[in-house]
């Protein structure tokens, strides 16, 4: 039959995890199609027709997906559902919103986070926050899962496939959009960048966080990401956080600056291709996965860092 | 209204685990095992709601092997009023689960669900979204804030690149992310009343559920190493390894 892809977008632009979810998509080996469900989510839907490999793209588009909540969404994906074997979604908050839901509704079990796909039935996951790798095989009749886009690259443009309009489901008013407080930043979003500067508890302050670490990543052009701790104490915003229960990232290059190490961060970073770790305990457990290691303060070394790089 | 609490008994989130030799799992004889911390803020939010008045009574459900009593202990330790051990042997997937909750919900008439947002032993994130799906309630996923007002629930959700917040109608389904709460300690006192608070038990047959796991775990290997590094001893010396690298 064929797979079912839930976009991930925000109407206006396509996000990259829909391209990392469509490679795990084709090496299932069936037909692709892509669900764009939104609000006035007609230039995302475009975008994701331009996807190398995908048969077509479905737009719904109304009220009740303006914020891709997921009672309408799971609706919309299980009247879909019946013409496809794999419905698969991008591992971010929205992904890991809809599709337990959907998969509850199929009455089959869910493989969340998939890392590789070992047969079209069988995958590697983590579990234990990274600490095991497990291969689970599934026999139920519709394959649902997610993807951790930090585990795949996007699938390439240059695809051109029929854009569909299908209806959006009535809004069954179990639940209503109050309002979002979304951070505006300039910077590479922190799922995709392909290099991160992340910060932790040393840096002390919010101040200092700022001080510190936006020069470099400026220098950079790098996404900032920040420790639990970090988060914790108020030095930077809630969704910078990277670990197991924030970002899962895997940039080329991770820089990780007064942070101890910690295996909740270790779980978000440690498929980075070449970490960093600036810190001046030479026992902090991130100088085990650290390519490059620097003892010293973080306050003397970040700055001279920054220097460097702009000569 | 009443609220329903899962918690599940899981490795301590402190310990470094160990895969086993021949591939079978993840060594857990001998492991120290607590409560999963995310279900810690769920038992915490539950007893704010309890104290703030809006809840009249909370009810703790485990499911898992007889020692996940000690789980459910805990949670009465910090203020939870009665358990319910759903006693099932080996693995539980999160669909079964749920399915287990569900029948649990149809005894018990709760006006809300509040779940951990996901356990850190098999990392799934999708037993309440399956839950709420069961039910056909809605459900708020990843909560940092909760506030119950009359027949709604209004929470806000920790999403990539910000929050959110939804308003649900009753009963609903909530699922906590770290920030929700700080939760208590239990005190020895209340350690020793929990012993006496009552605890259920009940099994997935005697619910009318099929817990037989659908996924087949084939194997469980160690994560690929990362080969060691090196110390470098200036930052100059760091950038000319990065440029070597070929990352700058």
């Amino acid at each position: 039959m064929a797979t079912l892809i839930i976009a991930e977008h925000n109407d206006a632009h396509l996000n990259d995890a829909t391209a990392k979810t469509l490679t795990a998509a084709l090496a299932l080996g069936q037909p692709v199609d892509i669900l764009v469900a939104g609000k006035q989510a007609k230039a995302a839907a475009d975008a994701a027709a331009q996807l190398s490999g995908v048969r077509s793209v479905l737009l719904a588009d109304g009220d009740s997906l303006a914020e891709r909540r997921a009672e309408p969404l799971a609706d919309l994906v299980l009247s879909l559902a019946g013409k496809y074997d794999a419905i698969l979604a991008p591992a971010t908050s929205t992904g890991k919103n809809v599709a337990p839901r959907v998969a509850a509704l199929l009455d089959v079990m869910q493989i969340s986070e998939i890392t590789k796909v070992v047969a079209p039935d069988t995958f590697e996951r983590p579990i234990y926050a990274g600490n095991a790798i497990e291969t689970v095989q599934t026999s139920d009749k519709t394959l649902v899962a997610t993807v951790r886009i930090a585990a795949f690259a996007a699938a390439a443009t240059g695809g051109n496939a029929p854009v569909e309009t299908i209806a959006a489901p009535a809004d069954s008013g179990l639940s209503s959009f109050v309002g979002a407080d979304l951070s505006v930043s300039d910077r590479p979003e922190l799922a995709s960048a392909r290099v991160i500067v992340s910060g932790g508890r040393a840096l002390g302050s919010a101040d200092k966080f700022q001080e510190v670490i936006a020069p470099l990543a400026d220098q950079l052009k790098a996404a900032i990401g920040a420790s639990r701790a970090a988060v914790d104490a108020g030095y930077a915003a809630n969704d910078l956080q990277v670990g197991q229960t924030g970002k899962v990232v895997a940039p080329e290059l991770y820089i990780a600056i007064g942070i101890s190490g910690a295996i909740q961060h270790l779980a978000g970073m440690k498929d980075s291709k070449v970490i960093v770790a600036i810190n001046k305990d030479g026992d902090a457990p991130i100088f085990q996965v650290a390519d490059y290691g620097l003892v010293d303060d973080l306050f003397t070394v970040v700055p001279a860092l920054t220097k460097a790089l702009a000569n | 209204m009443k609220i329903i609490v899962p918690v599940k008994r899981v490795v301590d989130a402190n310990i470094k685990i160990r895969v086993k030799a021949d591939a079978s799992g993840v060594e857990l004889a001998n492991v120290k095992m607590a409560m999963n911390p995310f279900d810690e803020i769920a038992v915490e939010e539950a007893l704010r709601l309890k104290e703030a008045g809006k809840a009249s009574e909370i009810i703790v459900v485990s499911v898992g092997a007889a020692s996940a009593a000690e789980t459910i202990r805990t949670a009465l330790a910090m203020g939870a009023d009665r358990g319910i051990l759903v006693k099932a042997e080996g693995r539980v997937e999160p669909l079964a689960v749920a399915k287990l909750l569900k029948a649990i919900v149809a005894r018990e008439e709760p006006g809300l669900v509040i779940l951990g947002k996901q356990a850190i032993d098999d990392d799934s994130n999708q037993t309440g979204q399956m839950l709420a799906a069961l039910l056909d309630w809605p459900q708020g996923t990843f909560a940092s804030k909760v506030a119950v007002d009359g027949g709604q629930v209004e929470v806000t959700r920790e999403v990539d690149g910000g929050l959110q917040t939804v308003s649900l109608a009753l009963p609903a389904v909530v699922t906590t992310d770290l920030r929700l709460n700080e939760p208590r300690y239990a005190s020895l006192p209340n350690i020793m009343k929990a012993k006496k608070k009552p605890l259920d038990e009940t099994t997935p047959e005697a619910l009318g559920v099929d817990a037989t796991p659908r996924l087949e775990i084939v194997s469980t290997r160690e994560p690929s190493g990362r080969q060691a590094g090196i110390k470098v001893a200036s930052a100059a010396e760091l950038v000319q390894k990065l440029k070597t690298a070929g990352v700058i």
